[in-house]
């Protein structure tokens, strides 16, 4: 069973290969890259273009490795000693699984995702490590080991917050998503609008793309912002002539808000059209 | 299999390990690079390069390593024959677009066919094929080829329709040149230079009791104490920087004081002061270096103890009275060299670093940067990413 993309996601050759890779070798693969490149949205696709259900796990800078394993409820243990529950002999009744659980003892093997690794603690990815090696962990507290039934298909998405260590790194496949050209782009585009004028499509993309080679914009607008504003020129019934007259003048494109957000990026956008209308 | 290949990436600083060469194997038993050399470089690149910052020089090596491997590409390997260019066509773009006066420069080496000549020579010595290749031919100005517009690119010589699909391509591209950790800081990285900054003021911290750690933990414990220690949020480094200001290199220095000024907040205390070209009886508090905001040397150093540290930066090049003879500077009258007061700030600061913006492979001709690297004792580093990261350890220990 071979990745190759889907109906609503264009996947570019390499990382056709890593995803297969990593599914053949069932290795984590971990993606990094510009935020809106479509990292979280890649494991959504892989689980639906192999049929495999996916399991996501979001992590925040809180989230304890060992949450994902499973947690032991050991106050509501106190409350039912206290309340003299029949319960709480079974210490199996405060064991609460996590999501690496429950992908390991799925029926079909799912595709995990651990997003936004990097929001965690430092030693986060290293906690992990033998657990994502092996796919097992061992519960103390009722003394039995959880061994994955079939090992998922692992993603792990970062933002690059924190460096993630070179021991967790070396079990990994890694794969970054650079910023797609415009042969690419224009692919994109294609799968999400298929209807699009080809004339409005060539305008707006020569538009993104100038707006992106800007010099010090604070966040320079990324793939799914590129999505967003189209739908926005479709919505509104823009047509491509009144986006190369805005060309033309260097002004500053109609319903930036989908492109700019923040205002510092705007004023020096404007600032820019404004020499540019005076010379 | 391709044991070449991967000592010479660990050679380049691709920290790549045994075990990732074994999974490489692992993946190529399972044919999943099949027979094409690009989804070879695809896989090993997936494999070994775990940091984007490596990619550049995975690619450089991958470039020459499997250079022979491949197709002879004829531009690459500059066989490109005069006679494959298409003359009249020149001729006709040289009429359309030259003026009078470059017609004449044209003239003065030697008329066309020379003109031709000198390309293939360029085309030969190009051999070492240049990523983004505008050393020699493409850019406007300096070479005699650039004032005609004229550039590989654009002329396609020796090329026979589009070569977008073949496979050198994907690896001379170098797209992820920008992602390299010892490029020169600028807008792009400074925000992963930022993150360096703090998580090193952040290292070091001292540790402080939680207390609604301790509480959860003790109700986890079933009542019985459980003491929880976090680490000090905000940690006790302070931070003196001494500035060259005032020279070719300001636009760094600001780039510098504007990463650690960002940064500030995760310091304790974070100083400036300025000097020009070398610190000498007197800093200023302000890079205008009015008479108002002086201070006395003598002076930072009795306030500012040794428990701050202290991060110079310039370019440490001066001429070398300003740096050893007293009078020698430039701006006023300076009773004791610049050596002895430099002397003396390091002595007040033991684990003083400087960062230098000038490229390090530069150091070595300038005799002035030469002598401070030698009083710093080596604790001189470049405005990089791993520069920044070095002089922060050093200072750190």
């Amino acid at each position: 069973m071979r990745f190759e993309g889907t109906d609503s996601f264009v996947a570019t050759e390499d990382l056709k290969v890593a995803v297969n890779a990593a599914v053949a070798l069932q290795r984590p693969l971990l993606i990094k890259g510009e935020p809106g490149t479509g990292k979280t949205v890649l494991a959504q696709e892989i689980a639906t273009a192999l049929g495999k259900p996916l399991i996501s796990w979001h992590v925040k800078s809180t989230t304890k490795a060992q949450q994902g394993l499973y947690e032991y409820d050991a106050v509501s243990r106190l409350r039912d000693s206290q309340l003299g529950d029949a319960r709480v002999h079974d210490i199996g009744n405060y064991i609460i699984r996590g999501k690496l659980w429950d992908a390991f003892e799925a029926e079909t093997a799912p595709v995990l995702l651990i997003d936004e690794i990097d929001k965690a603690d430092i030693e986060f990815p290293n906690d992990l490590l033998l657990e994502l090696d092996r796919m097992e962990f061992f519960v103390y507290e009722t003394r039995q080991t959880v061994k994955a039934k079939q090992r998922p298909v692992i993603v792990i998405t970062s933002n690059n917050e924190k460096e993630l260590p070179d021991a967790f790194l070396r079990r990994c496949f890694f794969h970054y998503i650079k910023f797609p050209d415009r042969e690419t782009m224009q692919r994109i585009v294609d799968v999400h609008y298929p209807g699009i004028s080809g004339l409005l499509l060539h305008e707006a993309l020569t538009s993104f793309f100038a707006l992106r080679e800007l010099p010090g914009l604070k966040k320079r607008p990324s793939t799914s912002e590129f999505l967003d504003w189209l739908k926005l020129l479709l919505a509104e019934d823009i047509g491509p002539e009144l986006l190369r007259e805005r060309n033309a003048a260097k002004l500053i494109p109609p319903l930036h808000g989908a492109l700019l957000k923040n205002e510092q990026d705007v004023h020096l956008f404007e600032r820019i059209a404004f020499t540019a209308r005076r010379g | 299999m391709f044991l070449g290949f991967f000592l010479a990436l660990r050679a380049a600083g691709v920290k790549a390990s045994l075990r990732e060469f074994l999974l490489l194997q692992e993946a190529m038993m399972a044919g999943l690079a099949g027979f094409d050399v690009e989804h070879f470089y695809y896989l090993a690149r997936a494999t070994l390069v775990k940091d984007e910052r490596f990619l550049d020089k995975f690619d450089a090596v991958f470039a020459t390593h499997f250079k022979g491997v491949l197709v002879a590409q004829p531009e690459a390997a500059g066989e490109v024959e005069a006679r494959e260019i298409p003359q009249e066509w020149l001729e006709k773009l040289a009429e359309k677009l030259l003026t009078p006066e470059e017609k004449a420069q044209i003239e003065a080496l030697g008329g066309f066919e020379a003109l031709m000549e000198t390309l293939r020579q360029r085309l030969e010595e190009q051999k070492g094929r240049h990523q983004g290749g505008n050393k020699w031919i493409g850019t406007a100005g300096t070479s005699p080829f650039g004032a005609y517009g004229y550039n590989p690119e654009g002329v396609r010589i020796g090329q026979e329709g589009s070569r977008n699909k073949s496979a050198v391509k994907v690896w001379d591209k170098r797209e992820f040149r920008n992602l390299a950790g010892d490029g020169e800081l600028g807008t792009r990285n400074m925000k992963v230079a930022l993150r360096r900054l703090r998580r090193f003021a952040r290292e070091g911290a001292a540790e402080e009791l939680d207390l609604s750690g301790t509480i959860r933990s003790t109700a986890r414990n079933a009542g019985y104490l459980d003491l929880q220690m976090v680490p000090e949020r905000h940690n006790a480094v302070k931070l003196l920087l001494l500035l060259d200001i005032g020279g070719s290199m300001d636009e760094h220095v600001n780039l510098c004081e504007q990463l650690f000024t960002a940064a500030g907040s995760e310091f304790k205390h974070l100083k400036h002061f300025y000097f020009h070209n070398c610190p000498y009886e007197t800093l200023w508090k302000d890079a205008r270096m009015r008479h108002a905001d002086a201070m006395p040397t003598e002076d930072v150093l009795h306030t500012y103890d040794h428990t701050w540290k202290l991060i110079f930066v310039g370019d440490a090049a001066m001429s070398p009275y300003e740096l050893m003879q007293p009078g020698g500077a430039i701006s006023a009258w300076n009773a004791e060299s610049g050596q002895s007061w430099l002397k003396r700030i390091i002595s007040a600061y033991p684990k003083a670093v400087w960062v230098n913006p000038v490229a390090e492979r530069l150091w070595i001709y300038t005799q002035t940067t030469r002598m401070i690297r030698n009083m710093m004792e080596d604790r001189m580093y470049g405005l990089t990413l791993e520069g920044l990261d070095g002089a922060m350890r050093r200072l750190m220990n």
